[in-house]
């Protein structure tokens, strides 16, 4: 009887969770009018209206690929500075490595508030607002991705490294060819939240892009709000687009990040 | 560790001729690797993170609305923001937010995290779901909420119209445009909160438990006796981690309320962004940003000094 009660439970609880989702793909495709009288459940004539005023108001395909290029860009250059720095950190010893990392640590700690009004002058001073270097640039290394690399590292025992020394293997060899493939969960999880911090991220999209053919899909999302105040569908089909792909990079790495989380550290 | 008992021997056969130089020249390979393999990260954290840290004291003393030079005004940017009361009444609602958010979150992560950590069917799956809004944007979610929390025909107010409940305004009213805030907040990071507490819990030895249980201890002794106390390292990184983010929450105001209405949702970013890009006062805006920063950082620090009373390391 007590099963009984707890499954009742999750399943609202988790019907409460998917609720606002599945209403947003039912939005999405009922049709325009019918919105006033509120929600239903059943569409009775379901159209893709919405997703076609979406493709006229604004360049959405655009948006979307600027926003899988920068995510993407932004994941692949995190692992690549950060698995390198974790080795750094990890394997290699120079004079004053705890005060270069605490240097990294410390970056950690400052918010993104502090820094978006000087950033914003520096891109501004370059020339460089309103471009995908923009967008990339605060997002190129993470001190969260490498300290939580580094963990990773140090955790892979040096007597490897040793052997294949012996082999004749340089600093090269052995980050590429043993390091790497042994941190892998570590890589994912790291993946996954550089993913999804750079896919969601709007500050400071907000702050350094004015021209719709750099906008990102949290930007465009927000000013189809302006635009279509009445027209809910429109925005909800918007939200479905964005909402899918991160749900899919999300469901493929799922089993890392819960086991990411639980051997990072931070239990 | 490894690397200099590994290449002792060869750089001795050839040390008493070439002892100097060789040294040198192996000196320059190792800074050469470490270089390597740093650089690549230094390069942009210094040029993205640290000199805008600095440069943005560096215009928190100045008076600058971007466009025309600026202006030296020492600390009168921090002492004018110390004194005006819009600053006190973004930082009251900060608090109001953290206030309500973090207890929400935390009672509503633990009572999931205690639920999916037994053997249930479909267990993966819920986990999922649980954790599918943290993936989510907050734009989206943001949306949807205001969407569901519209005060005229969202699902929200149908619902509670339907059980004779009142309705309010929502995000429309003054009274509860934070109070709306705050629970699309805790809905979306549910998730995450269950994730930690989920790898807490797994790390409590099962026979601490059975030790109690022959004991006999019933449920709710153990939930306070044992699971809580044990689980304390987990509650306290997500206290930790909550108030940091909470004190920086923006993105659910601005795009569900963006402040209002008449300023009663604004927080401390929401002004740090107004005062930029609004009404051109980027001096005042790095000043309130590193009193924000301060906040912060006082915060945790009392926090991580506290957590000796009431975290225990198994």
């Amino acid at each position: 009887m007590r099963r009984f009660w707890l499954y009742a439970a999750v399943l609202i609880g988790a019907a409460v969770m998917l609720f606002p989702f599945l209403w947003t793909v039912i939005t999405s495709i009922t049709p325009e009018g019918s919105l006033a009288d509120g929600p239903k459940l059943i569409v009775h004539n379901p159209t893709l209206d919405a997703y076609r005023t979406l493709l006229d108001a604004m360049p959405i395909w655009r948006i979307l690929i600027n926003s899988l290029l920068i995510a993407g860009a932004s994941t692949v250059l995190q692992l690549i500075t950060g698995s390198m720095a974790a080795y750094g950190f990890a394997r290699l010893h120079f004079p004053l490595k705890n005060v270069v990392f605490g240097c990294y640590l410390a970056t950690l700690m400052v918010p993104l508030q502090v820094l978006v009004v000087p950033l914003f002058i520096e891109m501004k001073t370059l020339n460089l607002q309103d471009t995908y270097f923009a967008l990339l640039a605060p997002t190129i290394a993470s001190a969260f991705g490498v300290f939580l690399l580094r963990q990773a590292v140090t955790a892979v025992p040096t007597e490897l490294d040793e052997a294949a020394t012996i082999d004749g293997a340089g600093h090269l060899r052995i980050f590429t060819t043993i390091v790497l493939p042994l941190i892998r969960p570590a890589l994912a999880t790291v993946a996954v939240f550089a993913f999804m911090g750079s896919w969601n991220s709007f500050l400071w999209p907000l702050v350094v892009i004015r021209s719709p053919e750099f906008m990102t899909l949290p930007l465009g999302l927000s000013t189809l709000q302006g635009q279509f105040t009445t027209q809910w569908d429109v925005v909800m089909a918007g939200s479905v687009v964005s909402i899918v792909p991160i749900a899919v990079v999300y469901l493929l790495a799922q089993r890392h990040i819960i086991a990411g989380v639980a051997h990072t550290g931070i239990k | 560790m490894s690397t200099p008992t590994l290449t002792r021997p060869s750089a001795r056969r050839s040390a008493p001729r070439q002892s100097r130089p060789g040294r040198r020249a192996q000196g320059w390979k190792k800074l050469g690797w470490v270089l390597f393999f740093l650089l690549p990260s230094a390069i942009p954290l210094t040029v993205f993170t640290l000199v805008p840290m600095v440069s943005s004291l560096w215009v928190s003393l100045h008076k600058w609305n971007l466009i025309s030079p600026m202006q030296w005004v020492g600390l009168d940017n921090y002492t004018n923001l110390l004194s005006d009361p819009m600053t006190r009444r973004v930082f009251l609602h900060t608090l109001i937010y953290v206030a309500g958010y973090l207890p929400l979150v935390y009672a509503g992560g633990l009572g999931l995290a205690l639920v999916l950590n037994q053997r249930l069917k479909g267990r993966a799956f819920l986990r999922a779901t649980y954790f599918l809004p943290v993936v989510t944007s907050w734009v989206v979610v943001a949306l949807v909420w205001k969407w569901l929390l519209n005060p005229a025909n969202g699902l929200v107010n149908q619902i509670l119209g339907a059980l004779g409940l009142g309705q309010p305004g929502w995000w429309t009213d003054p009274h509860w445009a934070l109070p709306a805030v705050i629970l699309s907040s805790a809905w979306k990071d549910l998730g995450f909160v269950m994730v930690i507490l989920l790898a807490g819990l797994q790390a409590i030895p099962s026979d601490v438990h059975e030790a109690a249980l022959v004991d006999g201890a019933n449920g709710w002794q153990r939930f306070w006796r044992i699971t809580l106390p044990l689980l304390s390292p987990s509650t306290f990184f997500v206290v930790v981690i909550s108030l940091i983010n909470g004190f920086q929450v923006f993105d659910q105001v601005y795009v569900m309320t963006a402040g209002g209405p008449s300023g009663s949702s604004q927080v401390v970013v929401g002004q740090i962004y107004d005062l930029t890009f609004r009404y051109g006062r980027a001096g005042e805006a790095s000043a309130l940003s590193w009193i924000l920063f301060a906040v912060i950082l006082v915060i945790t620090v009392f926090q991580i000094r506290g957590q000796r009373k009431w975290v225990h390391y198994a």
